[in-house]
């Protein structure tokens, strides 16, 4: 058993906005790239150009398809597809943390992170088992258990520019869709998109307190739910032929500034 | 701290040097930053300085430190041992190479140059690779756009001066409703994902109109799950609305449009429909001071959309007048197209009245004074907020041309080109058909073309025919049975050499083009004709060269394989000469330079161009004494002079009292100039000139000073195409250059000066109740252009392409996960896997494209997923519509620019028994691997 901290100073994490998120898997492939030259054992791929390539990655993108419910139009809503990035949720009560045989797996008094210190893990992998969300992986190659670290390494990093002092997978996201902050702290920005879109935990019920939100999608197809009149009512016809479209110009001509009058 | 929490390092050394170059991992473009450990790669991050992707980047960029070592690479120049595609090949030196290809074209060159076919696929440096081409002098030479978008490309230009993507995109600063239509999820990768996040971010709406409700789809705020191929009768249907409802810009249809331009209307004349001219050519508007005829820039001109002119007993009214006439048809009704389109009309005039309420009602105002062509002082900028996006889904039909064009019309009657939030053009763009240069086919022997290959026909006279009419050209671009193939038609290509129609070609040269797998339509039938041999037993395609990075299907098929390297190691340039990298407020080129040498005996294709151009003795390539002109790319790129001050880069050059930008002398320290820039140039727009560019005097007179063009080209919005008209005229009977008549009825037909729709040509030639659900093709965005398959971290992300099959379908056939189906068109017969996709068009299945492997290519296992359940609609597309009994050899394209009509695809679909081996059928036996295949595990770390 390790013990997780009584409290975090900050609470850094990411808040994902599945309104705006494509599925380009850029976070995905960022991530990979940074944390496979950087903190501990490179991400490895097993089988890279065989059948079944399948290497450790620290963020994936699952895409699933959504079925609303029928809107009252007596047909059905159409189908929804709905982009899911996911990584590490840095949880409070991080269930795989407690489980971790070792003392490999903690989570920082400072900011919150949650780590795997490679040099003391044995690759048990029952962090992975604990973990509700299936966001550890073990590398088979180093025989250790990697999951997101936030890239600790980039966010204090001094040999990096300010701005760039943020995970490879929110700097590098085209849409914007990831944020990172402090949702220890109202006042940050991470906070007041939480506040002001209803920012969610993934699976609450599963009593991890996961420090990452996710940002819920805006409802859509509104044109499509006839008991919503957000829209503009249809255009009223000036005209149904051209001679008649003809004598609404010469009218709006004539109203035109410069027009007869 | 805890006791046991331990020590960490938070800010280790991130890498020894960062190198900033461009990105090639697809066409977008994007500046990165390479990070270099021990000289290695260690790590590609976007550059935030950069105009295209402001330090994001894709899926793609970050995935090139596994394409730069990619087991795929070719290693060496190879000359064919064995059988034409069975793979086997040794491996030459590179004066054994270079001299192999002198000796072949080097003949062909002094007396027919025309036996020489070059066309390169994407290609970045098309305004070199034209150039050699043109030295050569063989009027055979195109790049991809055939195949990819013409359309809209070709239908921008012609309608507006630019369509999107390098030419324009969404004011996504203020834009308040934005519509993609189509499979867009490609061009323009980042700015687009860039512009959704903005709008998003602002509270603005998006909608999509697309049969497949991915990627961009999936985060529309609306969804409109349109039937393919009928994207035109929406965007007709959505005109038709305004029109009725007279939500139009009227403003600036009379100013910025030739809906103020006076058509000719006499039925006897033979300028009948053309525009009404004066003494000088310039077409005539009614000024509303005077109410007489006057010239369309004419200073203090006030155009009238209203008042005809009569002459001689015949009434000439504008082009608006025949805009109601054509719009206001009811045959372009919401009702009359609902059934067709799949969308109720209910959901198309909301639509329609979305967009008025927008463009009208919620206009924005810049306090910005400007001056227009005719002198007019205009106060304020007003934005009509509406913006569209569309490329390839709705350009890759038959009626795409068409359906751009009412696309680009929909925008400029709600007054939203080039005005705030709507879209604007990326200089050097706005720049209209007139001013591009028209198509060469002017073949000398031992001499160059006459002029540049490709370009912008005007009429009749610009096509490219012989005295008897038939084609100057391989792939046939610039006849009748599509004149305004602007981009030319690589898809014709190998088909056409290999029936000798229009003549027999002695070299097939082709770069980075995998026209023997995913690039071509029918690619069994491609692969025989690579291989077919005439009655002597020899190839009926003497003589193939190919130069690609990588092991890619094409390969097997050449004769001698000239290898390329990776982007990250060899000097380009984004020239504005060519397709660049600027953005709607500044002008911007850009380089790619060698961050890694190459480890391998390969040499950048341009460089090697400039070797063989050289021995060829090609004009621009020698010196006087004969000597090579240019040692390699980035002589040439330093070097080049276009015309006088203009060379392949803007920044940087050479002035009279030191280093100036945009035109100017050769700069010996340009290149050194750029990669301390972080390898990009740019400068930006005036704030007077950042929107009315064609019209603004502000803009026109900086395009000057920056070497666009070199007197200011102001020019009027066409809705309406004389270019088009000209044709039907000839097809009347009009005029001494006249169409086959076999031809006559369809340059009629489809050739309208105004934006019209009609059904996809193959539809009347196919039993639509046989093959009644239509199929499609996208690339992944994690893929798009990216030669990914070979990669290993994107491979892992997309490796496997079921067909998507809709609800309807898939219950209507009992489908269960793990089934197969067969599906059949009229041009051949796949199985394949399918799974199940909801949020899709009823009548439509689709895949990833170019997932799909040949066994033995990309250095991949043959067991790989790509090459086994991997699949690729491409057989069942046929260049060729079906036979119509008639002899001819009718393209699958679009009439008007040959645009390759890749998603009129129809099929039928029937379950099937999954094969034993989980193969998908057709199945093709492995290719012989010129590099060996890849490692069993990768850990690439290259710090310590």
């Amino acid at each position: 058993m390790t013990q997780l901290p009584t409290a975090t100073q900050r609470k850094l994490g990411l808040v994902i906005d599945l309104d705006t998120c494509v599925g380009c898997h850029a976070c995905v492939i960022s991530c990979k790239g940074w944390n496979t030259e950087n903190y501990g054992a490179p991400l490895s791929d097993l089988d890279p150009y065989g059948p079944n390539p399948h290497g450790t990655f620290l963020n994936r993108v699952h895409s699933y398809e959504v079925q609303p419910p029928d809107l009252g139009t007596g047909t059905p809503a159409p189908a929804q597809l709905i982009h899911f990035p996911k990584s590490c949720l840095h949880c409070d009560d991080a269930p795989c943390v407690t489980v971790c045989p070792t003392g490999a797996s903690y989570k920082r008094v400072e900011d919150g992170i949650v780590l795997v210190n490679e040099s003391d893990c044995i690759g048990c992998g029952l962090c992975a088992w604990a973990c509700p969300y299936g966001a550890r992986e073990k590398d088979e190659v180093e025989g250790v258990m990697k999951k997101c670290t936030l890239c600790v390494d980039r966010i204090y990093n001094e040999n990096l520019p300010e701005v760039d002092r943020t995970p490879a997978c929110v700097r590098t996201c085209p849409a914007g869709a990831r944020h990172f902050g402090d949702l220890a702290d109202p006042d940050s920005h991470v906070s007041q998109l939480v506040a002001e879109r209803g920012g969610m935990d993934l699976m609450p019920e599963m009593g991890t307190k996961p420090v990452n939100k996710y940002l819920p999608p805006r409802p859509r197809d509104a044109s499509q739910r006839e008991e919503i009149d957000i829209l503009a009512p249809f255009l009223e016809p000036v005209a149904e032929e051209p001679k008649g479209f003809l004598g609404w110009l010469d009218r709006a001509l004539d109203a035109l500034p410069g027009g007869k009058s | 701290m805890p006791k046991d929490q331990p020590i960490l390092d938070t800010s280790p050394k991130v890498s020894d040097e960062v190198r900033k170059t461009t990105c090639y991992m697809c066409a977008c473009r994007c500046g990165i930053n390479v990070h270099m450990k021990d000289g290695k790669v260690a790590y590609i991050e976007g550059n935030r300085d950069h105009p295209v992707n402001q330090g994001v980047l894709c899926a793609k960029g970050s995935a090139g430190i596994m394409q730069v070592n990619a087991p795929s690479r070719l290693k060496a120049p190879l000359k064919r041992v064995g059988p034409r595609g069975s793979g086997e090949f040794e491996e030459i030196s590179w004066d054994e190479a270079l001299q192999i290809a002198t000796d072949w074209l080097a003949p062909l060159r002094e007396k027919h140059p025309e036996k020489l076919a070059f066309f390169t696929g994407r290609d970045q440096s098309q305004s070199f690779t034209s150039l050699w081409a043109q030295g050569f002098g063989t009027p055979n030479y195109a790049a991809h756009g055939g195949f990819c978008s013409v359309n809209m490309a070709a239908a921008g230009i012609y309608t507006m001066g630019g369509a999107f993507w390098e030419f324009g995109q969404p004011d996504w600063d203020h834009t308040k409703l934005f519509l993609l239509f189509g499979v867009a999820e490609d061009h323009d990768s980042n700015p687009i994902k860039m512009g959704i996040g903005k709008i998003k971010e602002r509270g603005a709406r998006m909608i999509g109109v697309n049969p497949v409700r991915s990627g961009y789809n999936a985060v529309a705020d609306d969804w409109f799950g349109i039937t393919p191929g009928t994207d035109g009768l929406l965007i007709m249907a959505l005109i038709h609305e305004l029109f009725r409802a007279g939500k139009l810009d009227l403003d600036y249809l009379a100013r910025f449009t030739n809906a103020s331009c006076i058509v000719n209307e006499d039925p006897k004349s033979d300028q009948n429909g053309l525009l009404l001219r004066d003494d000088d050519g310039q077409p005539l508007v009614i000024d509303k001071r005077t109410g007489q005829l006057a010239p369309w820039n004419g200073e203090g001109v006030e155009p009238d959309l209203r008042a005809t002119h009569r002459a001689a007993g015949i009434t000439h009214r504008p082009v608006f007048h025949l805009m109601a006439d054509r719009f206001l048809d009811p045959q372009y009704a919401p009702d009359a197209v609902a059934d067709r389109t799949g969308i109720p009309a209910t959901r198309i005039k909301r639509l329609a009245a979305d967009l008025a309420r927008v463009a009208f009602d919620e206009e924005i105002v810049i306090d910005r004074p400007w001056t227009d062509f005719r002198g007019k002082r205009h106060d304020k900028m007003i934005g009509r907020p509406v913006s569209m996006h569309a490329m390839r889904g709705i350009s890759a039909h038959s009626n795409g041309f068409q359906t751009c064009r009412a696309l680009h019309t929909l925008q400029i009657i709600l007054g939203a080109v080039e005005t705030p939030g709507g879209m604007r053009f990326k200089p050097p763009y706005p720049k209209p058909a007139h001013a591009h240069p028209k198509p060469h086919g002017g073949v000398t022997p031992g001499g160059p073309l006459n002029g540049p290959h490709l370009g912008f026909a005007q009429g009749p006279e610009d096509l490219l025919l012989h005295e008897d009419g038939s084609a100057i050209r391989i792939d046939k671009a610039f006849t009748w049975d599509n004149p305004f193939s602007a981009h030319g038609m690589m898809h014709m290509v190998i088909s056409n050499a290999h029936a000798g129609d229009p003549y027999k070609i002695d070299t097939l040269f082709m770069y980075m083009a995998n026209m023997a797998w995913n690039s071509s339509m029918n690619t069994k039938a491609v692969m025989d004709m690579l291989t077919d041999t005439d009655e002597a037993g020899d190839y009926k395609i003497p003589r193939i060269i190919y130069s690609d990075a990588y092991s890619s299907e094409m390969v097997a098929f050449a004769d001698l394989i000239l290898p390329d390297t990776t982007y990250l190691e060899r000097y380009d340039c984004i020239s504005l000469l060519d397709r660049p990298i600027c953005e709607a407020d500044a002008v911007a080129d850009a380089i790619r330079w060698p961050v890694v040498e190459p480890d391998r005996d390969v040499r950048g294709f341009q460089s090697v161009l400039c070797d063989l151009g050289a021995r060829l003795g090609l004009p621009g390539f020698v010196n006087e004494d004969g000597s090579q002109k240019f040692e390699d790319y980035a002589d040439y790129i330093t070097n080049h002079i276009r015309r006088p001050g203009i060379g392949p880069l803007a920044g940087w050059r050479m002035g009279e009292d030191g280093i100036q930008h945009g035109r100017g002398a050769p700069n010996e320290g340009q290149l050194d100039n750029y990669i301390a820039n972080g390898g990009f140039w740019m400068s930006h727009v005036p704030d007077e000139a950042a929107y009315y560019k064609p019209f603004n005097r502000a803009y026109q007179d900086w395009a000057v000073e920056m070497g666009f063009y070199d007197s200011p080209q102001p020019y009027l919005f066409t809705p309406y195409v004389e270019p088009l008209r000209r044709l039907q005229l000839a097809a009347e009977g009009h005029g001494r250059v006249q169409p086959p008549e076999h031809l006559r009825q369809q340059v009629q037909d489809t050739m309208d000066p105004l934006p019209i729709w009609y059904a996809p040509l193959s539809d009347s030639l196919t039993d639509t109740e046989t093959y009644d659900v239509h199929a499609l093709s996208q690339r992944p965005m994690a893929m798009y252009h990216s030669w990914g398959t070979q990669n290993a971290w994107l491979r892992q992300i997309h490796g496997r392409n079921p067909l998507y099959v809709p609800t309807k379908i898939w219950e209507k056939h009992g489908f269960r996960e793990g089934d197969w189906a067969r599906v059949t068109s009229p041009a051949g017969e796949i199985t394949v896997p399918v799974a199940l996709m909801a949020a899709l068009n009823d009548h439509t299945v689709w895949t990833w494209n170019a997932i799909g492997k040949r066994k033995g290519a990309w250095a991949l296992d043959n067991d790989a997923a790509e090459a086994k359940p991997g699949f690729l609609l491409n057989h069942l597309i046929h260049e060729l519509l079906p036979e119509k009994g008639d002899g001819m050899r009718w393209s699958n394209s679009d009439p008007i620019t040959g645009q390759a009509a890749w998603f009129d695809l129809r099929v039928k679909i029937e379950k099937t028994d999954p094969p034993a081996d989980k193969q998908s059928k057709p199945d093709f036996a492995p290719q012989a691997s010129p590099v060996g295949k890849g490692p069993d595990v990768l850990a690439w770390k290259v710090g310590t």
